[in-house]
């Protein structure tokens, strides 16, 4: 049986751009503000085509003041406005950090619930194409360990879009985190499986779900964003030894699906958390816990691929040779076995 | 009853027009070679190295780099009033400043292409590296400058920043703290008219930027940024009012971002090309060579001895760069404490072993 459904490949930008056009359409409420974001559509192109679309009003390039705006997207959207903000890179959020953390994630609660803090926080995470320490982080776990928000972050297209849906839709501030080696922009060193199919009609990718991307009986991957793409290449090398490695795409760190997670490590009884966030105290700490804490029998002890706990370097060498990727997936495997 | 509390101006100086000549009587320095020629030999070096700079990140042999095409007048002015006493904090656009401060030029190349080794500050005294989060390093200056003042010490701390900048909450709390504490600091916004693609009209509804200095109690005026007689007139003045006890200044030196943003922008996509070309006319270099060939300080014998050295400057800089073998990756896990804990060696070896090799 074959669907006639025409392919319509879009980049993570392009889905971005397309979710919150349609939402801008349908509902008056919604609006963008950044760095950038304007006519030139986004430094990462994620706003491509809004400015031309919806104008001055709705689409704000706005002076470099960041406490400015995200302490303005947090009174907006209290006061019923549903605001897109960009932080150009994450690595920035040091200097509005106050109105995320301390105003955007705790006004909720600070009102008995009465008052709604519906933004959506997109910001640029990770590295790979030499951008050194200050423009090349994940910091995962940094909006993750804190509550009051929702975090999310896709691996691919389909997903980009239908969770800048669901973001957009929540009553909750939103984390939007997209990696820039997947958003389709050339210089950022394009991930092509990033690249996929997308439905031009709306439609919601359910935030807090997990996706089980490959499945496999000996091993489970766990990862986000990046690490998915580098999971789904070892698996593929280690399919080759005869290997089968399951895959599984977090897509959101808050709400956390542990429940996919420890269902996996049930059966295949070996995890690796890939996450390009720096190791300690990370989401790949989380996970492991998350699956010990349930008792889950292992066949071998867990591994984790991370950032080292040092700044990413500028130069190319030294950023590749640190960061997480198929082979070290692999080697992590080995380790894994010999040990076991 | 109603009184004025407050009045004030926004003074602009300009000495030279677009093709050189004088609007005005010349301070009497001017007449003379020194220091114009040196000026001038410095901002062609400095044109000739951000050219060489590009040339090498499009060939893959350097990182993300931001030029500084149409600020040559304000980094090299700047760079020859300060003293080697006076400490220096940079933004991402002031390499011939930081040359003329010691650092040399492979060094800046090392830098930018990623060795951190370039950014060691062995030659910069006690100058600081660059930040990169934006107007963050107004602060850092403000802390510098107390740090001066707690010691007694009779000199100045020079900051740059960009137009852009100047819409962040650092920049107002570093004035703010400067004004109260009546520090030794001299705040320099080069106004490029740009930040990325964002215009400088969209940053701040003031006509000046200059201004936000004034609500911080501060002197501040407005600069030519393409005139290196006005320039130097302006820094002076405001380096000497620094050091010797008489508190902050803010200049706000007018010039024109005659550049992409950096090696990863297009600014064809957001900027007009009548726009740039208009710009070009008060290039900072054509206006200071014209003046000289009017006043015959400078001939076109001069002109192409010093082209020529320029050049041969920037290529053996560039070899020396090239030839700098690269560190050996493990060094990155050195240089962030003072001394490595013993902890973090189990990280080399894990990020050595799972198939990092050891390139
Ligand atoms: C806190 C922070 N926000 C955003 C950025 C991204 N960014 C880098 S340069 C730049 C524009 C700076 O413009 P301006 O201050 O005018 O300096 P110019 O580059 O024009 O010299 C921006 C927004 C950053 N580096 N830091
Ligand atoms: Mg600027």
């Amino acid at each position: 049986m074959t669907v006639a459904t025409k392919e319509r490949k879009l980049t993570i930008a392009r889905a971005m751009a397309e979710a919150i056009a349609q939402e801008m359409r349908v509902d008056e409420r919604v609006f963008v503000m950044g760095e950038d974001i304007g006519p030139l559509g986004g430094v990462f192109g994620n706003t491509r085509g809004l400015h031309e679309e919806f104008g001055s009003e709705r689409v704000r390039d706005t002076p470099i003041s960041e406490t400015a705006f995200m302490g303005a997207a947090v009174g907006a959207a209290s006061d019923g406005m549903r605001p897109i903000v960009e932080l150009m890179f994450v690595d920035f959020f040091g200097v509005c950090f106050d109105a995320i953390y301390n105003l955007m994630a705790k006004n909720t609660y600070f009102s008995g619930g009465e008052v709604q803090v519906p933004v959506v926080l997109m910001t640029s995470t990770g590295g790979g194409y030499s951008d050194a320490g200050q423009h090349s982080q994940c910091l995962h776990a940094t909006f993750a360990h804190l509550p009051g928000m929702k975090v999310v972050a896709p691996s691919n297209a389909y997903d980009a879009k239908g969770l800048m849906t669901a973001a957009i839709r929540d009553n909750n501030p939103v984390i939007f985190m997209f990696h820039k080696a997947l958003q389709g922009m050339g210089w950022l060193g394009t991930e092509k499986d990033a690249i996929v199919h997308v439905p031009e009609e709306s439609y919601e990718v359910p935030i807090g779900k997990a996706a089980v991307v490959r499945e496999g009986n000996d091993l489970t991957i766990v990862g986000i964003t990046s690490g998915v793409h580098h999971g789904l290449k070892a698996a593929r090398q280690l399919a080759e030894r005869g290997i089968s490695a399951e895959v599984i795409d977090l897509r959101a760190l808050v709400p956390l699906d542990r429940a996919t997670v420890i269902e996996s490590v049930r059966k295949t009884g070996r995890l690796i958390v890939v996450d390009e966030d720096y190791q300690s105290y990370g989401v790949s700490s989380e996970i492991i816990c998350s699956v010990a804490e349930q008792g889950v029998p292992l066949k071998a002890a867990p591994q984790r691929v991370a950032y080292p706990d040092i700044p990413i370097p500028f130069t190319p060498p030294m950023e590749q040779w640190a960061l997480p990727n198929a082979d070290k997936i692999v080697a992590a495997y080995e380790l894994m076995e010999k040990h076991s | 009853m109603r009184d004025i509390v407050f009045k004030t101006e926004i003074a602009l100086t300009r000495y030279l027009s677009a093709d050189g000549k004088p609007l005005d009587t010349l301070p009497p320095w001017c007449s003379a070679a020194e220091p114009l020629t040196t000026y001038y030999r410095w901002m062609v070096l400095a044109r000739q190295f951000d050219q060489k700079a590009i040339a090498l990140q499009r060939t893959g042999q350097l990182g993300t780099y931001a030029s500084s095409l149409g600020a040559e007048a304000i980094d090299v002015v700047t760079g020859h009033l300060m003293t080697p006493a006076d400490v220096l904090v940079p933004y991402y656009r002031n390499h011939a400043l930081q040359m003329i401060r010691g650092t040399p030029m492979h060094d800046i190349l090392l830098y930018w292409g990623g060795d951190e080794r370039g950014n060691s500050g062995a030659a910069m005294g006690r100058d600081l590296p660059n930040a990169v989060p934006i107007a963050t390093q107004t602060l850092h200056a403000a802390g510098a400058a107390a740090a001066l003042k707690y010691r007694h010490q009779p000199h100045a701390v020079v900051c740059l920043c960009g137009d852009g900048a100047t819409s962040k909450g650092d920049f107002a709390e570093a004035l703010n703290l400067a004004g109260v504490w009546h520090l030794p600091l001299v705040m320099i916004v080069n106004n490029n008219q740009w930040a990325i693609s964002v215009p400088r009209h969209m940053q701040c509804a003031a006509p000046t930027l200059a201004q936000k200095a004034l609500a911080a109690g501060i002197p501040a005026e407005q600069v030519d940024g393409n005139d290196a007689i006005a320039l130097h007139e302006v820094i002076e003045h405001a380096l000497v009012r620094a050091r010797s006890g008489k508190g902050p200044s803010l200049i706000e030196a007018l010039s024109y971002r005659l550049s992409d943003h950096t090696t990863a922008d297009d600014a064809s996509r957001y900027r007009a090309p009548e726009k740039l070309k208009e710009a070009w006319q008060n290039d900072p270099i054509r206006r200071l060579r014209h003046y000289l060939l009017d006043q015959g300080l400078w001939d076109d014998a001069q002109e192409r001895a010093c082209l020529d050295e320029a050049q041969n400057r920037v290529q053996s800089a560039v070899e020396q760069y090239l030839a700098t073998p690269p560190e050996p990756v493990e060094c990155m896990f050195e240089y962030l404490y003072a001394e490595r804990p013993e902890q973090l060696s189990g990280q080399i070896d894990s990020a050595r072993i799972r198939g990092g090799g050891s390139a």
